[in-house]
């Protein structure tokens, strides 16, 4: 095989969301259909229009040692935390080169956030106005930039092939996966921890997504109010959280007898070129995403079985991505058991593509897809096999599953991973 | 007016408070960069809070010599006046 085409696997996953501090538990309460939505009960919350949203269900600072975590932005609290687990989960016992199975100039780390360090960036701005220049911390810079969860994981982990952070709102996530997808494919580097990760449940972030009439408003009702594909459905609701994968070539896994969860097929990238923040509306750029996906890679469509969808709960966004799918797949869509973990997640925008590759892998790996939660009346636009109810069983041999992202901006990126044994 | 002790014990606080350091390891003889584990960002954390307990100003321009918690002892107590 050609050093530019090679294959990259998944040896190793984390994550800290809305549903638990880890992998393990966040996969138990998404087949249990739970909710992570809450009331807000910050104090500044309480005069919002949007009082609700999927917080962490671990706080970091339970995790993380304190003179850690107070250099560290939340959202790079969350990727490292998410990071760590997944470095663990894939076997390695130290950081690169402590541990000789990776070498340091051949790991590499793309984690990606949405937004940065906004609350650091609103924070100290108010610490500013109100404590004077003396008083703002020196770490500012280093906590908001965008790249900060991304180089406090590189040099956790001591990733010096490169450190990279694809932004594009809320495809961001699968983005990073993607890049180091690339990386390892062509030969730059050989193991890539790669990710997303968000933390904006901030006042200002809430105001200006509910401003945009993005966001539900169903305060009453936190746990019913993330509803991708029912009729009822009004807007997204806001998460925070991590998920991150250990990508490795096939030939190192093998080498140094990793367990390997499955296989990274490939990624489909397109961009919308219509609106700043609308879907186009027939779901051509999602369509030409998934089109690219096939004509790069040996996929097939009779392979694929699920599909995470993107499917935040917003009316125009959820039907566009099911008529993408749609156009390119044709009566193939039948038998793909499509999943929106939004519904129990909550948005968690750049981290999204993140904690949505973990859920697919772990849905390939287990062969069982989670179900979609407070799907009452499926949108008669939907016309695809929404799972809910319970988790629906995914059937032997070799299969595929599809994990989209899609983000303000047009950007379309849709990754596809296949079990590597039947 | 702070005594000597009275700061070292302070210092120790502060360092712990960043750093994670114990208070006991915070010693006249050690250096916050190589022993205490404070970067020359964090140093600025440990200056504006000694500033603020023990209520002197310390200039940035005198930062780069204060390089072991001696240093910065011997200058709070000059600064004390």
């Amino acid at each position: 095989m050609s050093p530019t085409n090679r294959t990259v696997v998944v040896t190793g996953i984390g994550a800290t969301t809305p549903l638990g501090g880890d992998s393990a538990s966040t996969w138990e309460a998404l087949l249990a259909g739970r909710s992570g939505v809450r009331t807000l009960e910050q104090e500044w919350a309480a005069e919002l229009p949007v009082r609700i949203a999927a917080q962490i269900a671990v706080e970091p600072g339970e995790v993380l040692p304190r003179p850690l975590a107070r250099k560290l932005d939340r959202s790079a609290q969350f990727a490292l935390i998410a990071a760590r687990e997944a470095w663990a989960d894939a076997g390695f016992t130290a950081k690169a080169g402590e541990d000789p199975a990776v070498d340091p100039d051949r790991l590499g780390a793309v984690v990606a956030s949405g937004i940065g360090g906004v609350t650091t960036l609103l924070d100290q701005y108010d610490v500013l106005k109100n404590q004077g220049v003396r008083k703002v911390s020196p770490h500012t810079v280093p906590m908001l930039m965008p790249n900060s969860p991304a180089a406090n994981v590189g040099i956790d982990v001591n990733a010096r092939a490169g450190v990279h952070t694809p932004v594009s709102a809320c495809a961001s996530g699968a983005e990073a996966i993607g890049y180091a997808v690339e990386m390892i494919r062509t030969g730059r580097a050989d193991v890539v921890v790669a990710g997303g990760t968000e933390a904006a449940i901030h006042p200002l972030p809430i105001v200006a997504f509910g401003n945009m009439m993005a966001m539900s408003k169903n305060n009453d009702d936190p746990q019913g109010a993330s509803r991708p594909y029912d009729a009822d459905r009004n807007g997204f609701v806001l998460g925070e959280g991590a998920g991150v994968v250990v990508l490795e070539s096939a030939e190192h896994a093998a080498a140094r007898g990793a367990r390997v969860y499955v296989e990274v097929v490939g990624q489909g990238i397109s961009a919308d070129a219509h609106h700043i923040t609308q879907p186009e509306p027939t779901g051509r750029g999602i369509a030409a995403a998934l089109q690219n996906l096939l004509d790069g890679t040996d996929l097939k469509p009779a392979e694929i079985v699920h599909v995470n969808a993107h499917a935040t709960s917003t009316p125009q966004g959820d039907v566009a991505e099911i008529k993408a799918l749609r156009n390119i797949f044709g009566d193939d869509v039948d038998h793909m058991a499509v999943s929106a973990t939004k519904s129990m997640t909550g948005h968690l925008l750049g981290g999204a593509g993140g904690i949505e590759t973990v859920a697919t892998v772990l849905a390939l790996y287990n062969r069982l897809a989670p179900p979609t939660i407070n799907l009452d009346h499926q949108d008669p636009e939907v016309v695809a096999d929404i799972v809910h109810g319970e988790p629906r069983p995914l059937p032997a041999g070799t299969i595929a599953a599809l994990n989209n992202s899609f983000g303000f901006g047009g950007h379309n990126v849709v990754l596809a991973l296949r079990t590597t044994s039947v | 007016m702070a005594t000597k002790e009275e700061i070292v014990a302070g210092l120790a606080d502060i360092v712990n408070e960043i750093a994670g350091i114990p208070t006991e390891d915070v010693q006249l003889d050690k250096s916050f960069t190589d022993d205490l584990d404070v970067d020359s960002l964090s140093m600025v954390e440990v200056v504006v809070a000694a500033e603020e307990q023990f209520g002197v100003k310390i200039p940035d321009d005198d930062v780069k010599n204060l390089k072991t918690v001696g240093d910065a002892v011997d200058y709070i107590l000059k600064a004390q006046g």
